[in-house]
């Protein structure tokens, strides 16, 4: 069994001091951020990646991961006591969890959440470390057109599978691959679409787009909503452990929910909610008293919150082994891995396996942190929840200029932040997804490049992207989920897809 | 997101806004031809070069304009709230004023007063009093990430009254 071998040599990777305390940073700010209302992890890794030029890539990689882990756990927190979800995977967690501290049972209605988080990310990141190996051989076989047509999957998935319109994911997708074209082109050094602009040579700014579409974008957006009053914070009253029959409740939605979780977040597919809103309807179906569905049933806390995290972990599965990021936040780490000169993928696990096998074991190590920093010190992170919106958007936007300043102090840079920002608060107000773009931006150069491999290969025969047994194959997946949902919504049943929107991840 | 308490008229004229949309993406997918265009004859001998993928990405931008008009004709977008622009300028006004200050000003003073301008789009209306706070925030934040992180924070008149 290699993989514990590596999984071993990882976690003493993961146990060097220094590497423990970027996991604690990275899990304390994801918590924070999770729980702060309008701030997801994707931008918080987009804030931070300037802030870590100069340390070193494990040790930063860690911290987004981190992150990445703590949002997923402090989401679930604003959802039950606020019932207004920090980060869209949450909204299910919102239905259940808010009636239950309502009722007076906030206490136990955290707990379950924080510990069928914490049961699945365990399983979930165990999960990644067994399959990890396996795909990284089956990739070993992927040539240039098997990457290509992978990469259409994502851009299909990711665009236009969920949400409520095929054409406005559609539309952001090709904005964002459109602002991926400019600059000097990889292959032949030609400029293009940079009109004489010097500073447009370098192409645009992952870091600069993601902060002004999510952090900018969605201040505007918050800001012109006007003042509907404040928000009521639910006190978790009572205590916050579990009774025996809140255990016997929740253990089997755990597990049911990481098992929906996973694999929905390791497939190219996007998106944590999807898990979260399968978890909540088998739970649903499964349920001895369903007519508590609605009324606070702890099941629709345990599993859909286990079903996050499980998908959180599963997404680093395609990250890390074909260097293919489903969800803004994964997009944002393969720019993280870019600002290192890695490039995440198979040969990173023959070339770097200390700093994968790291990563890895790092996330079992930031899950047991995140159990003690949610469990008793949930007080405190609710304290977050009582900053009043002024000052906080007004924090946020020092942060977000901050990244961007600290990465290049130029007037054009903040132009472009602020000029992303509008273009962020404009997409919002017709109901164009966000995600696309930056996944567009970031996938939008490697897809070209497969592309043009694959061609430059076959002389410019274009038969030779669907003439190979798996990219014939994922073509096909991918056409299907782009068809199927026209043909769905074309009939009247878009609102279940609508549901599924991927908005933030 | 959205929660639609007071949504806009329900009128079935054609959606000026969608078709505007409609508009950019043409007008962008025509920026794209035209610049790739002048790269045609650099391309060589090989018929995939680097205008192979932008005329794609041009053409399904056509197409995806087409697309948006017919929806906007359709009345298919979704009903939109409506918005406040007042704090929209605020916060906009915010950002203009740091990114011409901050190479004058220095970081402190420009961001504080990004901060109180944001404070001011929602609702916070003592600038008197959200002005000194956001620079003395700002001015520790500077000195935690330029000083103990070293990053290249741009100072001004107050960074270099203490440093």
């Amino acid at each position: 069994m290699a993989t514990f071998d590596f999984l071993l040599q990882g976690l003493w990777v993961a146990a060097q001091p220094m590497n423990l305390l970027y996991a604690l940073i990275g899990v304390t700010l994801g918590t924070a951020v999770g729980v702060l209302p309008g701030i997801g992890p994707a931008l918080t890794v987009a804030l931070l990646l300037p802030v870590t030029y100069r340390l070193d890539p494990a040790g930063s990689l860690i911290m987004f991961a981190g992150i990445y882990y703590g949002g997923m756990y402090g989401g679930s927190t604003t959802s039950i006591l606020l019932n207004t979800p920090g980060e869209s995977a949450s909204i299910v967690t919102a239905l259940e969890g808010n009636k239950m501290a309502r009722a007076g049972r906030g206490g136990p209605a955290l707990a379950t959440a924080a510990i069928g988080s914490f049961v699945a990310g365990l399983i979930a990141t165990l999960g990644l470390a067994f399959i990890a190996p396996y795909i990284v051989k089956l990739a070993l076989v992927f040539g240039p057109r098997e990457y290509f047509a992978l990469m259409v999957l994502a851009f299909v998935t990711v665009s236009s599978a969920f949400g409520d319109s095929t054409l406005r994911g559609l539309t952001a997708l090709f904005v964002g691959l459109a602002l991926s074209v400019v600059g000097i082109d990889q292959l032949t050094g030609q400029t293009r679409l940079s009109f004489g602009v010097p500073e447009l040579l370098d192409g645009i700014e992952v870091t600069t787009l993601a902060v002004a579409m999510f952090a900018i974008g969605e201040t505007l957006f918050i800001a012109a909503q006007g003042d509907k009053g404040p928000d009521k914070v639910e006190a978790v009253r009572g205590s916050v452990w579990m009774s025996k029959l809140d255990w016997a409740r929740s253990w089997k939605p755990w597990l049911r929910g990481t098992f929906i979780g996973f694999p929905i977040g390791a497939m190219p597919a996007g998106g944590a909610e999807i898990g979260t809103f399968l978890s909540y309807a088998t739970e649903k179906r499964l349920a001895k008293h369903p007519e508590e569905f609605g009324n606070g049933a702890i099941e629709g806390v345990a599993g859909p919150e286990a079903a996050n995290n499980a998908s959180a972990a599963g997404t680093l599965v395609p990250l890390l082994t074909l260097g293919l990021p489903t969800t803004a936040t994964a997009a944002i780490m393969l720019a993280g891995f870019q600002q290192y000169g890695l490039q995440p993928g198979p040969l990173l696990f023959a070339t770097n396996p200390q700093l994968v096998w790291g990563l890895i074991a790092s996330l079992l190590i930031a899950n047991f942190m995140l159990l003690v920093l949610n469990l008793p010190l949930i007080g405190l992170w609710v304290k977050l929840l009582t900053i009043p919106k002024p000052w906080l958007y007004a924090g946020i936007l020092l942060f977000a200029t901050l990244g961007t300043i600290g990465a290049n102090p130029s007037v054009y840079e903040l132009g472009m932040l602020l000029a992303f920002g509008l273009l962020g608060y404009a997409m919002r107000m017709f109901g164009y997804p966000i995600a696309p773009v930056v996944v567009g931006l970031i996938l939008g150069p490697l897809a070209e490049q497969q592309l043009r491999r694959a061609l430059a290969i076959s002389q410019g025969d274009v038969s030779v992207l669907f003439t190979s047994p798996i990219a014939a194959v994922l073509l096909v997946i991918a056409a299907a989920a782009l068809i199927v949902p026209l043909i769905l919504r074309a009939r009247g049943r878009g609102q279940v897809l609508a549901q599924l929107a991927a908005n933030e991840d | 997101m959205t929660k639609g308490l007071n949504p806009s008229t329900t009128t079935r004229r054609p959606d000026r806004a969608a078709l505007f949309i409609a508009a950019v993406l043409a007008a962008i997918a025509g920026l794209i031809f035209w610049d790739v265009s002048r790269l045609a004859g650099a391309a060589g001998y090989s018929q995939v070069g680097p205008t192979t993928v932008p005329y794609a990405i041009a053409c399904c931008l056509a197409g995806l304009s087409v697309w948006t008009v017919f929806e906007a004709l359709r009345n298919d977008f979704p009903e939109r709230e409506r918005q406040e622009f007042g704090p929209v300028f605020w916060i906009v006004a915010g950002l203009v004023a740091q990114m011409l200050l901050l190479n004058v000003a220095g970081f402190s003073i420009a961001t504080g007063i990004l901060f109180a301008l944001t404070a001011r789009g929602f609702g916070k209306r003592k600038l008197w009093f959200s002005l000194p706070v956001g620079i003395a925030l700002c001015f520790a934040v500077w000195v935690i990430f330029a000083k103990l992180l070293q990053l290249s924070l741009p100072a001004g008149p107050l960074e270099r009254l203490f440093f």
